[in-house]
């Protein structure tokens, strides 16, 4: 991608980023409710309000609330949480790695689930394989992440206690990590008591999350498959004695992922979101989690905060799927 | 009728049971879905030792009749879907009819503006309005409407814009007709198949936020019949009572099922290439 075009797109993004800001400022100022009277014990005086107004800016007009507001975020303070009394910033970020971590490994899950579903479906073309696949993508797509969820916690939590079903990792394990990347950081190590403790914990929320994007990668891939089996050189492949599945991974896949990854990126943001309702079903302690818990603590600094971070999450993530589209696609590199 | 005739009639038959269910709910249920009664609390579905008569699919942990409470929880679930579904679709599709046909400047803002509202995160962009707006059922719907409306208005905007540039649009221009005059009655009929088939998947979503926000206690009150509060409540017994928490699911399941199947259905049925 040109760099003009790659600064044109970066300007894009910040100001979608902008809009996003606004309209969680907006949003939050018409909450009927007083976050200040929730954080004093009945009874507190008129002069005891006032005070603790004044120390959350709570006190000056709208329009100034927001510009203190914005040049915060600006330098990276997002104001101090009501409910936890921390700055915000820190907080937020602290539980970042741990829903990253669990959305990255829902989408090697999704990718892995989707590819084996899409080259079944391609070996099996016009058969009943195919149309099996095809059943199952309809299904998986159309029920979403909280029902899988609840669904794996019934079955291999309850029925058949395969897993635990809620926290991050055993209480009994504390790892004295660097950062919260606790996968990252157990593989890096070589700890893999604490590797295989993190991954049996994250295993059903990230299947839950990884099922409705599978089935999306599933039916594109196969479409892209399908044509792709269909063209000259699989054709040649298969003259030169080339099995079926040798055609699909040594001719086909490179032609089929490009136009699969191009509308994958904007399904894995959909994942990122349904991380928050997810990580609450299995107790995760993840951003999601603690984005309700503020919510329901009506800690607005924190939301505003927590929403920020998932928007530039969402932001940042479209804004690489289009640069590595640019970088797969030469026509598009050059346009 | 092929594979789409057959995905329409199943929707078709799991919806009517669910439509039904909803409008004759006083009269089908077996017990009062409120009524609590703690010397009948965890009884099991009626196939298990120790059921009781009256209460089919068992009590939950206050006693309450399960599937009283799945008959009227269809109700809420019904009211949510229709409203807001609509909602979401009138706002959306004017936006997209609007931004397509016009063009310009309108266009480009309508885009800036779902490129933002893309950008948060659904569930908690609805968790955080109904906090903001005070639990309640008008405020599910506003708050689904709110953040869907772009589901419409992203899909009608490109229809529009692939429909303005028709033949027939060009003709309709030259033989003298007004603008709002060709939208009405030109573009707006070759839309308004797609416009449908996204209302079906739409009240589909709408089914589950709903149940999401019950679940985490931000809907309707806690001891309204909810499928998602239900399934709260279920989650906390799993141990004891599996059937608190199935029996919601299986209704919450089969619903967005048949409504998604619908939609598609339906949107096979009309996109030409598939005809």
């Amino acid at each position: 991608m040109p760099a003009r075009e790659l600064a044109i797109r970066l300007l894009a993004s910040l100001v979608t980023l902008f809009g996003v800001a606004v309209v969680v400022f907006v949003v939050i100022r018409i909450a009927p409710g007083d976050p200040i009277a929730m954080m004093l014990p009945p009874g507190a005086d008129e002069d005891d309000i006032a005070r603790l107004r004044a120390l959350h800016g709570l006190d000056k007009s709208i329009w100034s609330q927001f510009w203190i507001w914005l040049g915060g975020v600006a330098r990276g303070d997002f104001g101090v949480s009501i409910s936890i009394r921390q700055e915000v910033l820190p907080v937020a970020l602290g539980r970042l790695p741990a829903t990253l971590e669990l959305a990255t490994l829902a989408l090697l899950i999704a990718t892995a689930l989707g590819g084996l579903l899409a080259a079944a479906g391609t070996l099996g073309r016009s058969t009943g394989a195919e149309a099996a696949v095809d059943v199952w993508n309809g299904v998986t797509l159309s029920v979403p992440d909280f029902l899988w969820g609840l669904a794996f916690i019934l079955l291999f939590g309850v029925v058949w206690p395969l897993f635990p079903v809620s926290g991050r990792i055993s209480p009994s394990l504390d790892p004295d990590y660097a950062t919260n990347f606790l996968l990252a950081e157990s593989i890096l190590r070589l700890y893999f008591e604490t590797l295989s403790d993190l991954l049996t914990h994250m295993a059903l929320p990230a299947a839950a999350l990884a099922l409705p994007l599978s089935a999306v990668i599933a039916q594109l891939l196969k479409q892209s498959l399908k044509e792709a089996m269909a063209q000259d050189y699989a054709m040649l492949a298969r003259a030169k004695g080339f099995s079926e599945p040798a055609v699909i991974l040594r001719e086909a896949l490179r032609n089929a992922v490009p136009p699969t990854l191009a509308l994958v990126g904007v399904q894995f943001t959909f994942l990122i979101g349904g991380t928050v309702i997810v990580e609450r079903l299995f107790s995760y302690e993840g951003l999601g989690n603690l984005a309700i818990d503020a919510v329901i603590n009506r800690d607005l600094p924190l939301i505003q905060g927590i929403v920020l971070v998932f928007s530039a999450l969402f932001i940042a993530v479209n804004l690489l799927v289009d640069l590595v589209n640019a970088w797969l696609n030469p026509r598009l590199r050059d346009g | 009728m092929g594979r789409s005739g057959l995905r329409l009639r199943l929707a078709g038959v799991w919806l009517s049971v669910v439509v039904c269910a909803a409008v004759f709910a006083p009269l089908i249920s077996p017990q009062d879905p409120l009524a609590q009664d703690l010397f009948l609390e965890r009884l099991p579905p009626f196939w298990i030792d120790g059921a009781e008569p009256g209460h089919p699919l068992g009590t939950d942990s206050l006693g309450r009749d399960v599937l009283s409470r799945l008959i009227h929880g269809s109700r809420i679930a019904l009211t949510v879907a229709i409203l807001a579904g609509l909602a979401a679709c009138l706002a959306g599709s004017a936006v997209g009819l609007a931004a397509g046909f016009l063009g310009g400047w309108t266009d480009r803002v309508v885009g800036r503006v779902i490129d933002v509202w893309m950008s948060f995160p659904p569930v908690l962009f609805a968790i955080l309005l109904v906090a903001v707006l005070g639990t309640g059922l008008h405020s599910v719907i506003i708050a689904i409407a709110v953040i869907d409306w772009t589901r419409f208005a992203r899909v009608v905007r490109a229809e529009t814009l692939g429909q303005t540039r028709m033949d027939y649009v060009a003709s309709a221009v030259v033989a003298g007709r007004g603008r709002f005059g060709i939208l009405a009655a030109e573009v707006l009929p070759n839309v308004l198949p797609l416009i449908v088939a996204l209302l079906s998947l739409e009240m589909g979503i709408a089914v589950i936020v709903e149940a999401i926000l019950s679940f985490v206690n931000l809907s309707i009150s806690s001891d309204a019949p909810t499928w998602g509060g239900m399934i709260a409540e279920g989650r906390t017994q799993i141990h004891f009572a599996w059937w608190v928490l199935v029996f919601p699911m299986i209704a919450l399941f089969l619903t967005v099922l048949a409504l998604t199947q619908f939609g598609e259905g339906l949107r096979d049925r009309f996109d030409p290439v598939f005809r």
